[in-house]
């Protein structure tokens, strides 16, 4: 059992691609002790001044978050510094979109970046207590986790007065229980309120009223794994790397009909032909870009750059070979909405089961061209209407691959 | 039945008292649970809300929420195979044929030995080394059918698969 267990991490494909930042060494303590030098808002202006953007898909812009979450504590008032004025960095290792596995080589290769950068955001916006909400299905680097953490904690980069200072930090792991839908934020901190893994409506935002209504920042791995790096380097190192608006290198996760599927570090910007030249995928028929929730491209759109202005870089690569049956996927994306979706507003609860049901009616050739465009609409109802992204992306799939693959979809 | 009640009271008393009062320690709570009792049987949820506090309604809302925590009996093994794409892509039907042919069940139900239980599940994260399986806990990678029987054998046996 422990064998098995421990298989995975060993077996990880090397990461390649043509840089590497995130997936390269790393000395532990040196950003952690020169951000302890600093003030806690220069460390936040440093992050502001990187541009960089959270990594888990929405593409908030990190410093903003962290310094909302530190001012809130000065709204805060007497009362809130009555009871302990506790601030939480979550660190949501709840990766759970299809196609994507980019957090599990850094959790698995890398997981002092990621402390360390929990470590910083903690002192940036006065908080002593961190979590990590590790998906259920990674339950296997629990213990690799844990073990990092010890090492940490013995090196003085964790724990009580980190490297001497008056400054403590400590990280605890929490383990998910099998629901996509709490990599969603405020999900994530329903689900370790002890709750259904709900979304709420915002604002507030986490960093407002978080886990256990204190202020919180909820950050992706690979954003906190990038932080150590911005800090030790500093922000001009860091907009060298990436286009005006999408700065950085980024993790992609590469699976389908490529010859080299795994984990490739690139710059934000690159053209997805060149992406798929790297990873042997050049003969694609077409490319899920950002999992089930993202977008399909088919090869006219190739030469497009993934970025935050144009080809969503949430990481998640499938590409898909010129054999392979569009409306097979396209329903394999349907049905993981319509089992993902927690139920709770109903255009993504019902509308995800209609979409489907459409599908299927596609299929058996019943489907008129005039149901399907009542479907578009109802693409659209979902959109505006659903309460999280979940609701408001699963048309992505749906809208985009009968738009690229109509006539094989539809005459079949 | 006084036994089994007094048993489940003092092992649920023990896995609440090592996370500690609080809402926020339900889901942990109910992890310990699976691992103790394999799922949340109607003796174990009243013992639950006793111990936390909270209503026997509340508490099974939050449990059938959640994919990995079972509301319902399950076998001793949970098999969860991976059905996005990834995985199906690489040969995943396959694998899941192998597997209801050898424990004769489909995918969904529990062999009449309460060995097994067959679930599909979503993305595992294993996309790069599909078809990817789990088996309670352990993760399994690059799993051919051949290999699939190999790993319910050694759970069979009692052995390291």
């Amino acid at each position: 059992m422990k064998k098995a267990t421990k298989a995975p991490p060993r077996k990880t494909g090397r990461s390649r691609g043509r840089l590497q930042i995130l997936l390269g060494a790393h000395t532990p303590g040196v950003a952690l002790a020169k951000a302890l030098r600093w003030t806690p808002q220069e460390v936040i202006e440093e992050v502001k001044r990187s541009q960089i953007k959270g990594r888990g898909g929405a593409g908030f812009p990190t410093g903003l978050e962290w310094e909302f979450a530190a001012k809130a504590g000065e709204k805060w008032d007497e009362v809130a510094q009555q009871q302990g004025n506790e601030k939480y960095i979550i660190c949501n290792a709840d990766e759970g979109e299809p196609g994507t596995f980019k957090d599990r080589v850094l959790l698995s290769e890398h997981p002092e970046k990621m402390f360390e950068g929990m470590a910083i955001a903690g002192y940036a916006i006065g908080s002593r207590k961190g979590f990590v909400y590790l998906r259920g299905e990674y339950y296997f680097l629990k213990e690799r986790l844990e073990q990092t953490l010890a090492d940490l904690r013995a090196k003085k980069l964790m724990g009580s007065r980190i490297l001497g200072s008056r400054f403590d930090f400590d990280v605890e792991i929490r383990v998910g229980a099998g629901a996509y839908v709490c990599g969603e934020e405020f999900a994530l901190i329903e689900s370790m309120n002890g709750n259904r893994g709900e979304p709420r409506n915002k604002p507030p935002f986490p960093a407002e009223r978080g886990y256990l209504d204190k202020p919180t920042v909820v950050n992706n791995v690979e954003t906190l794994s990038y932080i150590p790096t911005i800090i030790e380097k500093g922000a001009a190192w860091f907009t060298r790397y990436g286009i005006e608006g999408s700065t950085g290198t980024k993790l992609f996760s590469v699976s389908g009909d490529v010859e080299r599927p795994g984990v490739y570090e690139f710059e934000l910007g690159i053209i997805l032909r060149e992406l798929l030249r790297e990873v042997g995928g050049e003969n694609a028929k077409a490319v899920q870009i950002g999992g089930a929730s993202g977008i399909n491209v088919a090869q006219k759109d190739f030469d497009k750059p993934i970025s935050y202005q144009a080809l969503p870089p949430s990481g998640s690569i499938i590409v898909f070979g010129q054999g392979r049956d569009m409306l097979t996927v396209l329903k394999n994306f349907m049905e993981f909405f319509c089992e993902e979706s927690c139920g709770q507003c109903t255009p993504c609860r019902e509308g995800s089961y209609q979409l489907l049901k459409g599908l299927h009616m596609i299929e058996e050739g019943k489907a008129s061209m005039r149901y399907l465009r009542e479907l578009e609409l109802l693409c659209e109802v979902m959109r505006d209407s659903s309460k999280c992204g979940l609701g408001q992306t699963a048309p992505n799939p749906f809208q985009t691959i009968i738009r690229n693959f109509k006539d094989e979809i539809f005459y079949r | 039945m006084e036994c089994r009640t007094e048993d489940v009271r003092e092992k649920v008393a023990r896995i609440v008292s090592k996370h500690g009062p609080g809402r926020a320690q339900l889901l942990p709570v109910l992890q310990d649970v699976m691992d103790e009792f394999g799922y949340l049987s109607g003796d174990v949820l009243i013992e639950v809300s006793r111990a936390m506090d909270i209503s026997i309604g509340e508490i099974h809302g939050v449990a059938s929420f959640y994919h990995f925590i079972n509301t319902e009996k399950v076998g001793r093994y949970v098999v969860r195979l991976c059905k996005t794409i990834s995985c199906e892509m690489q040969g995943k039907k396959k694998v899941e044929a192998a597997i209801e042919k050898e424990l004769g069940i489909r995918f969904g139900g529990t062999t009449p030995d309460g060995l097994f239980t067959l679930q599909h599940t979503n993305c595992l994260g294993m996309c790069d080394q599909g078809p990817a399986l789990m088996v309670n806990r352990a993760m399994f990678t690059r799993v051919s059918p051949e290999r699939a029987l190999q790993i319910l054998d050694a759970y069979r046996e009692g052995r390291e698969p």
